[in-house]
């Protein structure tokens, strides 16, 4: 059994083809939920959730005998991580096929990426 | 002088062996130790040790099968000497056992058991993994080229070669790519992606005449996955689409410069290759599940039933574009089809349809080359001679470039 990280990007803080309307946020809500609800009754999800802006993030560095704290984002660039999924996955292909299942749900392109094993995780 | 001769031959015989063995070995090793570095390595040792052996006493009456034990015994050592190595050596053992005895899930359609090379070339080729990795992991793993080899093929520095295939390695191990035959929902896509590594492989070896070992290849791996997947027709149908493609290569170039279908030497096509390419295609018709690959082979097939290119069955041709075209709408296919038509209703009516694909392959070499050999046939000369230097001046290939430059040449006399 592996974990993987299933992580959307927003452009510019925009996530392309959002739900603009509550007709289309309401239907957007109603997959987002039968999905999670599929992935919790299969043992599949771990963690996630959609993140706040970036605007609202703060970066912490090792400084001198302190940590040093500044404003975030720690990268400076067009996209940023805007939600993401941590689920279980016994290889590439399973993780693959829940990423097609979050596709479909959210209808923004998402990246799948293995977890590497640390203190908790069993990779 | 004769002993010389033989202890040549005899090494001759243990190189080919070597490498018709080498996939089946590496694959199978793959799946007792789930480890691709540790089964390569293995296998190497096997052979160096093979090569002393065999090269005394003879070749075994099954090669792969003891190069398969000599490099399992091998690969259990280094296990056994790595730091967890008893705990290891415990599981191994029951993998080994299990390996004899293969479980349900080894078991592939009407009960035969999975060759462990279906399995790998369905992990080379996933469609995870970038076009380059997938090609480069191919020809190393299943095709049994050395890194060097791989490397020279494609024209990169061995240590380049070497890096590109451990980032696929560390890719396949990181990620989990299984090491399975996809399912059947799954396994359309996933086939089409080993079908066009191996066609790019092909293609790569047509390209170059310094590669032209890639095309054997490709043609040895297309053909053990027939033997592997004889129910998958577009599988035969790639098998059908090289043998037709190879059967013209003789007749292909001369000095280094392209000769065109109409202008081939037809007897110096190859029957034999054509024979067998056709028996594919007639078998795939029979089958009816047409596909890409498979109506491809049969507009080659069509080609190389022609003594020459004007009692060619051009109808038959065009309807196996329109057909193409339907599954496969490519601006290439576009273009393959106008060329066909022009030669039932004339240039004319090819540069009509030459247009409307224009502007999407206005970098294509091909149709600037095509609109040049119409315009000549009108003969509009200077429109012909700009299409042509167009063409010279976006093709990709030594080979292309330098016939362009003769058809150039040729209308400025």
């Amino acid at each position: 059994m592996g974990e993987y990280l299933l992580s959307t990007f927003a452009v510019e803080g925009e996530v392309p083809g959002a739900p603009s309307t509550p007709e289309e946020m309401k239907a957007f809500m109603e997959r987002v939920v039968a999905l999670e609800g599929e992935m919790e009754a299969t043992g599949t999800f771990v963690f996630g959730g959609a993140l706040h802006d970036p605007d609202a993030s703060t970066v912490l560095r090792a400084g001198e005998g302190d940590v040093v704290m500044t404003t975030g984002p720690f990268v400076e660039a067009k996209e940023h991580i805007a939600g993401f999924y941590i689920i279980n996955a016994d290889d590439l292909d399973t993780a693959l096929a829940w990423g097609r299942k979050v596709v479909d749900a959210i209808r923004h392109p998402i990246e799948v990426r293995p977890f590497r094993a640390t203190g908790r995780v069993q990779a | 002088m004769t002993r010389t001769h033989d202890v040549r031959s005899d090494a001759i015989a243990v190189e080919r062996v070597f490498r018709e063995a080498y996939g089946q070995a590496v694959a199978t090793l793959i799946r007792l130790f789930g480890d691709i570095t540790l089964a390569e390595d293995a296998v190497q040792d096997a052979f160096v040790a093979a090569s002393d052996r065999w090269r005394r006493a003879g070749i075994p009456p099954n090669p792969a099968g003891w190069i398969v034990t000599a490099a399992r015994n091998r690969a259990i050592d280094d296990r056994r000497r790595s730091r967890r190595g008893r705990e290891l050596h415990e599981q191994l053992g029951a993998v080994a056992v299990r390996s004899h005895d293969p479980a349900p899930d080894e078991q592939g359609h009407g009960g035969a058991v999975i060759d462990d090379r279906l399995r790998l070339i369905f992990t080379c080729c996933h469609p995870a993994m970038r076009m380059e990795h997938r090609v480069a992991l191919t020809l190393r793993l299943l095709g049994g080229l050395s890194v060097e080899e791989v490397a020279r093929s494609f024209m990169v520095s061995e240590s380049a070669m070497m890096k590109r295939l451990v980032r696929a390695k560390y890719k396949i191990k990181a990620a989990k790519i299984p090491y399975r035959v996809p399912e059947a929902a799954d396994l359309p896509e996933r086939l089409r992606s080993v079908l066009s590594v191996l066609y790019l492989i092909y293609n790569t070896g047509l390209d170059d005449p310094e590669r032209a070992a890639l095309r054997t290849e490709a043609i040895r791996l297309a053909r053990a996955l027939v033997g592997l997947m004889p129910d998958e027709p577009e599988a035969a149908g790639l098998l059908a689409l090289m043998l037709l493609s190879e059967s013209r290569v003789p007749a292909r170039t001369a000095r280094g410069e392209l000769i065109l279908l109409r202008d081939q030497d037809r007897s110096r096509w190859n029957r034999a290759m054509i024979e067998e390419g056709q028996a594919i295609v007639r078998a795939c018709i029979r089958r009816g599940q047409p596909g890409p690959y498979q109506l491809q082979a049969a507009i080659q097939a069509v080609h190389c039933d022609a003594a020459s290119l004007e009692t060619t069955d051009w109808p038959q041709i065009v309807a196996l574009y329109d057909h193409l075209f339907s599954v496969m709408p490519t601006p290439v296919v576009a273009l393959n089809r106008a060329i066909a038509i022009g030669e039932i209703e004339g240039p004319n009516a090819a540069l009509a349809t030459l247009d409307t694909i224009a502007r999407e392959l206005d970098n294509y070499h091909l149709v600037h080359a095509a609109r040049g050999t119409m315009l000549r046939r009108l003969g509009q000369r200077d429109a012909a001679r700009l299409a042509f230097e167009r063409a010279a001046l976006l093709a990709s290939t030594e080979a292309d470039r330098r016939f362009l430059q003769r058809q150039i040449q040729d209308l400025a006399d």
